[in-house]
């Protein structure tokens, strides 16, 4: 059976300079993976080219989600189907309500998948339940989407709209950077809760900190634009302890 | 030299050229080779122009009131058209408004071409009095055939305002141009504009402003969105005369160019001869950014929806100031009508 997302010998370049160099991944539906990799390791150009950002050019290799090609399919193609990204910088939206951003989001979503759109109330209510969970105070996402909000609070509506968008694979890039712990444990509960047997998740991070409260099934350590190493959560403990040095050495 | 000197004399050398400093970008000399004839007196039905108002005041081919006077302590609103039903012909009118102490007015102004090739010029002298407030909004839809200039010259009295939001499609040549006299003593001014181009279409916002006395405040937003062959011109000055201490003065022109081929011309300048002022400006022309189009898409948006949510966004922020509830309405649904017109 294949996994829900399957990469296969992936090849990628951004500008003239190589970044990943023959990556292999499964990530069977149900399972959170994560990723661990020394800085310039090519973390978060994995999750540019499975979104499909522009300047990030697949040039060997395939990537599949529950066996469709995902590299066909445009930015907004590969959301409807499922795949979100959680950036490790989110974009301040000016003049865009947070709650006005979203539901255009949902919306467009629902209908590249030829659903209904999402009526007012229940959407609100719906935004209501999410906030209250994430501690967010609801008149923020009234004001434009991230527009002076801290890294934190940024973290925070990135989580709020991967619970509002129900995803069915999520990608983490680095989102426990610029988080204190009380912040952090607010992420992890929403990301947790959106845990399930439908759901595959990739969480990657340069620290094992995140893993401790988002408890992965399998581990692997990218380096040099492929994983070196995999192994259980155990592998993630032995990267704290040692640092990426021998993996870094591995993959020159 | 003005287009209405030179459509009331007949005489080509009145018109305003390339080699007048504030008309290097709206060259009216070079464009126009023969003044046409004079506009006909128009007796026909306009129709309905975009604003509803209690009070309306018509202005029809040049014809029509030449007065709005709003007695002192008096609030009113009123709509104020001035309507171009005439095609290959030339024309001006003057109109005086006038506020009496502590009157408040919203005009509510619309421009509207009912034909092709008309050459107009429209003359505002307004004046308001101690503590007066006038809320101007101005909505210019000239067809793309059409020369046209508006002008307004504006006097403040000490602790009155003067508000003012500028929104044109533009025309072949369009010059908005608002001049205001401002004595400082506790006056307020806003002056926004909002210019949205497509075509070959042409605008240019003009705006001058004179503190001539102490504590005085003036905010200016201006916001462009050009593509195709389209030209915006925003030339904003403010002057802080001598003397003219504890002055506030902040200007903003922020443009969005969505094609190779559209030009936008910017000149801001503040003249400043006195020391004790607060002023500021920010001048930006650019494309929209490519990162915020790529989250908004990895959330789910196709990139024409992407582009026009960030499009809007950035002319909302000058919708957002208009206190005029209607009119913010009327001016939301015109931008949504313009960015979203021929897509």
């Amino acid at each position: 059976m294949t996994a829900m997302l399957s990469i296969r010998n992936l090849h990628a370049t951004v500008g003239d300079k190589q970044i990943l160099n023959g990556l292999t991944l499964d990530v069977p539906a149900g399972e959170v993976h994560a990723i661990m990799g020394p800085n310039g390791a090519g973390k978060s150009t994995l999750s540019y080219v499975l979104t499909g950002r522009s300047g990030y050019e697949v040039t060997q290799g395939t990537a599949t989600l529950n066996g469709e090609d995902l590299l066909a399919l445009e930015p907004n193609e590969r959301a409807a189907k499922g795949v979100f990204l959680s950036f490790q910088y989110p974009l301040e939206i000016p003049g865009v309500p947070a709650l006005t951003f979203i539901r255009t989001a949902l919306n467009a979503q629902r209908k590249a998948r030829g659903e209904a759109e999402i009526s007012a109330p229940e959407f609100l209510k719906k935004a209501r339940a999410t906030a209250t969970a994430l501690k967010i105070d609801f008149d923020m996402l009234k004001r434009a989407l991230n527009v002076g909000f801290s890294g934190g609070e940024k973290t925070r509506m990135e989580i709020f709209q991967m619970a509002m968008l129900e995803p069915r694979f999520l990608i983490l890039d680095e989102t426990d950077s610029g988080l204190d712990i009380d912040a952090l444990k607010i992420v992890a509960a929403g990301v947790n809760a959106l845990r399930g047997p439908e759901r595959g998740m990739l969480v990657i991070t340069h620290y094992q900190r995140l893993l401790d409260y988002i408890k992965p099934d399998r581990v692997h350590v990218l380096s040099a634009g492929r994983i070196v190493a995999s192994g259980g959560p155990e592998l993630a403990l032995q990267l704290e302890a040692e640092g990426y040095d021998r993996y870094v050495q591995v993959a020159a | 030299m003005t287009l209405a000197t030179a459509i009331a004399t007949g005489d080509l050398t009145q018109l305003p050229s390339r080699r007048d400093e504030d008309w290097r970008w709206t060259d009216l000399r070079g464009l126009i080779r023969v003044l046409p004839a004079a506009s006909p007196a128009f007796d026909g039905d306009v129709g309905a122009g975009p604003f509803a108002a209690d009070e309306t005041v018509t202005i029809v081919n040049g014809h029509g009131p030449a007065a709005i006077a709003i007695p002192a302590g008096e609030a009113r609103t009123v709509a104020l058209r001035v309507v171009a039903a005439t095609d290959g012909t030339a024309h001006a009118a003057r109109l005086s408004v006038t506020l009496g102490q502590g009157a408040r007015l919203t005009l509510l102004e619309s421009h509207e071409g009912r034909a092709a090739s008309y050459l107009t010029q429209t003359d505002l002298d307004v004046s308001l009095g101690e503590d007066a407030a006038l809320e101007r909004i101005v909505l210019v839809a000239d067809h793309a055939e059409a020369v046209t200039i508006v002008d307004a010259a504006v006097t403040l009295a000490a602790g009155a305002s003067f508000d003012q939001t500028i929104l044109t499609a533009g025309a072949r040549r369009q010059r908005i141009e608002t001049r205001v006299s401002h004595p400082g003593q506790g006056a307020a001014v806003r002056l926004d504009g909002a210019y949205l181009l497509r075509d070959q279409r042409h605008a240019d916002l003009t705006t001058v402003v004179t503190h001539a006395g102490r504590d005085g405040t003036t905010s200016q937003l201006t916001k462009g969105v050009v593509r195709d062959q389209a030209r915006g011109v925003f030339q904003g000055r403010i002057v802080v005369e001598r003397g003219a201490d504890g002055t506030e003065a902040r200007m903003g022109h922020h443009a969005l160019i969505l094609s190779d081929r559209a030009e936008v011309d910017a000149k801001p300048e503040l003249l400043i001869f006195t020391d004790d002022v607060q002023c500021a400006h920010g001048n930006t022309v650019g494309a929209l950014d490519e990162a915020a189009i790529f989250y908004a898409r990895q959330r789910g948006m196709p990139e024409d929806v992407a582009r026009a949510m960030l499009t809007e966004a950035f002319v909302g922020e000058v919708v957002e100031r208009i206190e005029h509830e209607g009119a913010r309405e009327i001016a939301r649904a015109w931008v949504s009508q313009q960015l979203g017109a021929g897509e």
